[in-house]
């Protein structure tokens, strides 16, 4: 399991600096939770982790960020194999321009995952999340197994795993773009798992849905966690108080406090992470 | 007050009439050279004046096939040429050019798009009639330079401008988060562009080719003064060749002495015509409705 | 992995070689016909019209031309405004509803892809009706249609950058439509009005095939509107047909002149438009 760990990581936009000399270890196999008003960097941090920041044009990297002992912005570093490793989950989901299946299929096939391989990630995930745990209503045969029944069992697993199995099992041919805002930001998590990253990076996920799919969203987190790391970053108190195991405070591109969720939430130490818990600044 | 209303009620009025009268020009054109090529319909019937490669308007005959061979060709070796290239450009300049670069060939291109065309059929003449005869010496073709291959080179740089202008307004509509969510996912830059931003971009970058396609077809000054004008249905790329509107350009002056000739000559005005703006109008709807979304 | 990266810099060499050819071509134009026509001309050739046997080499000059192509785009310019302006207005949303004004953007962009040649035979149709002879009306008529789509879309480009704030204070103060436009709309407009006349100039002053027909070729120049007129482009055209070297050279001169003029036109307007838009509201 890889170990996140982060060394004065600083961060500018041309002038603007917008992380300073960030240092802290993520830990494994639980939710952390970035916590701070909006316009912070929050979004940035997370973006660092699996070097989406590369994207802006005049960023600027100080610092290091290790993953498993490696640090991912040396210049000899694997990004694709990174970004591998480390899943990215979007505010607002954008599903890719094809069928549901393909999005889910996008990942492993550009990565060159076939038959074999697949079945062993998916055993390996069995293990600590058997797919029966993810059928309620017990599991008959679903999936017509077809050309490729790695693929197609593959597609329903990550579905599940998703909880979005039940409402599109009927169509899994038709365009993603028809489902709905809260369906497409758990196709973009069933996405995401598909390459069997080790670690889920979430930026605000639930913002953009109803709170009918937020709570599921939340709800597969809480499965997920058992195998994955979770990052989530999110502005949403109380989200993060149901969540939490573990919490960072982010105020104006400092790294304010950080630690378990219980000893964040009811003893912080420092004065500006007490202002934000009791709803002072926002 | 009740001036002021009356102003506004007459003034409105007669903008809407400079409206009707813009919308009926298209009709007006068609309903023209209809009109003024219906002789030549009485007198031959449509598949014998498509297909029919005799072209003797002293005798009376007007088979069009050879001009309409022509056309077709010197667009598609135009299209075969720029097509490739301007794609690839136009990707470039919206995935991965410093911004500064894409502004400066912006602002190349559209210096491209004005100059006007009598000036490339000058350089055609100078600089691809002797290219063309060069390569066919050396291949063994010989040619006189004045080619459909020569058309279609010059073609090929007339609507390169269009082709890579329109598709990159294309590319730059597709929102940045389609590209960071296939990256994030793990693809090369290329993968992000050819799985997902391109198969976003498609509708548009057909119809940047269609309209590209309608410029090259309807072109007339600078094919005219490099493809050959002569009217035979061509053999290979370096034959001379005639299409459509060179045929018009040429044959104008003759168009009151012969009878039944300027029928014919608006006859092929009116397949221009039609054959153009349905090209266009193809593409417009489509790029409409990708603006809509 | 490697077949990846390897398929991604083969696309990106051909990439570059593809743009690299289209400015090479630019590059090529512009210097072959710089080259060639800057050592051509003459004074004399700018301010003389051609004596007898001009086209067979003998004296004289491409003044006839250049004037004749002056009074052809200036005419049509004014032609192509006055039909044009009301137009460009009546697409505000005050005047036509959106299904007319729908229909009216796409009458214009069908006349904006019909090739000139067509409306060179369609103004020859109009002359052979209004019993014009080739002249200098018939080649303004048959330019000012080529250029009525350009115009009226240039200029509402512009009038569609008001700001609908802008107008609804006008409204507010109890104006009839027609008083907003012209103070309001209008004024914003004029620096973009301009450029849109600037670049109608620049395409009708190179046409070649819609004045084919319609305005004849002479010698002189015209004294009267229903004169024939010379025309820069068709001077290159002619001349460049005959086999004598002199009179070939003489064309080259002419398309330098030519482009000088069309790059002239074209920077002007772009000065303008880029020195009137800091004035705009936005």
């Amino acid at each position: 399991m890889p170990h996140i760990s982060l060394s004065n990581l600083t961060i500018s936009y041309g002038n603007q600096k917008v992380l300073q000399n960030i240092t802290v270890d993520i830990p494994n196999n639980e939710i952390t939770t970035i916590i701070g008003p909006s316009g912070c960097g929050k979004t940035t941090l997370l973006k660092s982790l699996n070097r989406l920041v590369d994207l802006y044009e005049e960023i600027h990297v100080q610092g290091e960020v290790r993953i498993d002992g490696a640090n991912i912005y040396d210049p000899k570093a694997d990004v694709l194999a990174l970004r591998k490793k480390v899943g990215f989950l979007s505010q607002k989901p954008y599903p890719l321009p094809m069928s549901i299946r393909d999005n889910i299929t996008f990942g492993p096939r550009i990565h060159e995952m076939n038959g074999k391989n697949l079945l062993c990630q998916i055993q390996k995930l069995e293990k600590h999340i058997p797919i029966d745990s993810l059928c309620p209503n017990g599991r008959q045969k679903e999936t017509k197994l077809g050309k490729n029944p790695e693929m197609a069992y593959l597609v329903e697993y990550y579905l599940r795993l998703a909880g979005l199995w039940d409402e599109v099992r009927e169509r899994l041919d038709a365009p993603a773009t028809q489902l709905s805002i809260g369906q497409q930001q758990r196709l973009a998590l069933a996405r995401a798992l598909a390459v069997e990253p080790e670690v889920v990076l979430a930026d605000e996920p639930t913002s953009a849905l109803d709170p009918i799919s937020a709570q599921l969203i939340e709800k597969q987190f809480k499965i997920l966690k058992n195998y994955y790391t979770i990052v989530v970053v999110t502005h949403i108190l109380r989200q993060a108080r149901r969540i939490a195991d573990y919490v960072i405070f982010f105020y104006l591109g400092e790294l304010v406090e950080h630690g378990p969720a219980e000893q964040v939430f009811s003893a912080p130490r420092d004065p500006r992470t007490r202002a934000y818990i009791s709803g002072e600044i926002s | 007050m009740v001036w002021r209303r009356t102003k506004d009620r007459i003034v409105g009025n007669s903008m809407l009439l400079a409206v009707a009268f813009a919308n009926s020009i298209v009709f007006a054109m068609a309903l023209g050279l209809f009109v003024k090529s219906w002789p030549i319909f009485l007198k031959k019937s449509i598949p014998h004046l498509l297909l029919s490669s005799s072209w003797h308007p002293m005798k009376g005959e007007f088979g069009f096939y050879p001009f309409i061979v022509g056309t077709v060709e010197v667009t598609a070796i135009a299209m075969i040429l720029a097509v490739p290239v301007c794609l690839l450009s136009a990707i470039y300049l919206s995935e991965y050019a410093h911004h500064r670069f894409r502004e400066f060939s912006r602002v190349v291109v559209d210096i491209m798009a004005a100059i006007p065309s009598v000036i490339y059929g000058l350089w055609g003449v100078i600089v691809v009639v002797p290219f063309v005869r060069a390569l066919g010496k050396a291949l063994e073709t010989p040619t006189t330079g004045y080619s459909l291959l020569a058309g279609g080179i010059i073609l090929a740089i007339m609507v390169s401008p269009i082709i890579i202008s329109v598709s990159l307004e294309v590319l730059r509509t597709v929102p940045v988060h389609a590209r960071e969510t296939a990256l994030a996912l793990g693809t090369t830059k290329w993968e992000a562009i050819k799985h997902v931003v391109l198969r976003s971009a498609l509708h548009g970058i057909f119809s940047a080719i269609v309209l590209g396609f309608a410029r090259a077809f309807g072109e007339t000054i600078a094919v005219l003064m490099i493809v050959g004008n002569v009217p035979k249905v061509p053999t290979s790329i370096f034959d001379p060749a005639y299409p459509l509107p060179a045929l018009l350009a040429n044959n104008y002056g003759e168009m009151m002495s012969i009878p039944l000739y300027s029928s014919a000559l608006l006859l092929s005005a009116l397949i221009l015509l039609f054959v153009v703006s349905a090209f266009n109008v193809t593409a417009h709807l489509t790029l409409m409705r990708i603006e809509k979304r | 992995m490697k077949k990846r990266k390897a398929e991604e810099t083969v696309f990106k060499l051909l990439m570059i070689a593809s743009i690299t050819l289209i400015l090479c071509i630019l590059a090529g134009v512009l210097t072959v016909i710089v080259i060639k026509g800057a050592s051509s001309l003459t004074l004399a050739m700018l301010i003389q019209t051609p004596e007898g046997g001009y086209y067979l080499g003998k004296g004289g000059g491409i003044a006839n031309a250049i004037i004749g192509s002056f009074y052809l785009a200036f005419g049509a310019s004014l032609l192509s405004l006055l039909f044009g302006l009301p137009v460009a207005f009546a697409l505000q949303k005050e005047y036509l509803s959106p299904r007319l004004a729908h229909l009216t953007r796409l009458s214009l962009d069908i006349l904006w892809g019909i090739p000139s040649i067509v409306y060179g035979a369609f103004g020859f149709i109009i002359m052979v009706y209004l019993g014009l002879r080739a002249s200098l009306l018939g080649g303004i008529i048959a330019l000012a249609l080529l250029m009525l789509p350009i115009t009226i879309r240039s200029i509402e480009e512009v009038i569609r950058m008001t700001p609908p704030e802008l107008k609804e204070i006008s409204y507010a103060l109890g104006t009839t439509r027609i008083e907003t436009t012209l103070s309001v709309v209008l004024r914003q407009a004029i620096p973009g009005i301009m450029t849109g006349v600037l670049l109608a100039f620049g395409r009708g002053i190179g046409d070649a095939a819609s004045i084919l027909f319609t305005a004849g070729y002479t010698d002189y120049i015209p004294r009267s509107l229903f004169d024939p007129v010379a025309s820069l482009p068709l001077a290159i055209f002619f001349q460049v047909a005959t086999p004598i070297p002199e009179v070939q050279q003489r064309a080259y001169a002419s398309a330098f002149v030519l482009l000088v003029i069309v790059f002239l036109v074209s920077l002007i307007s772009r000065l303008l438009s880029r020195r009137f838009s800091r004035h705009m509201v936005r």
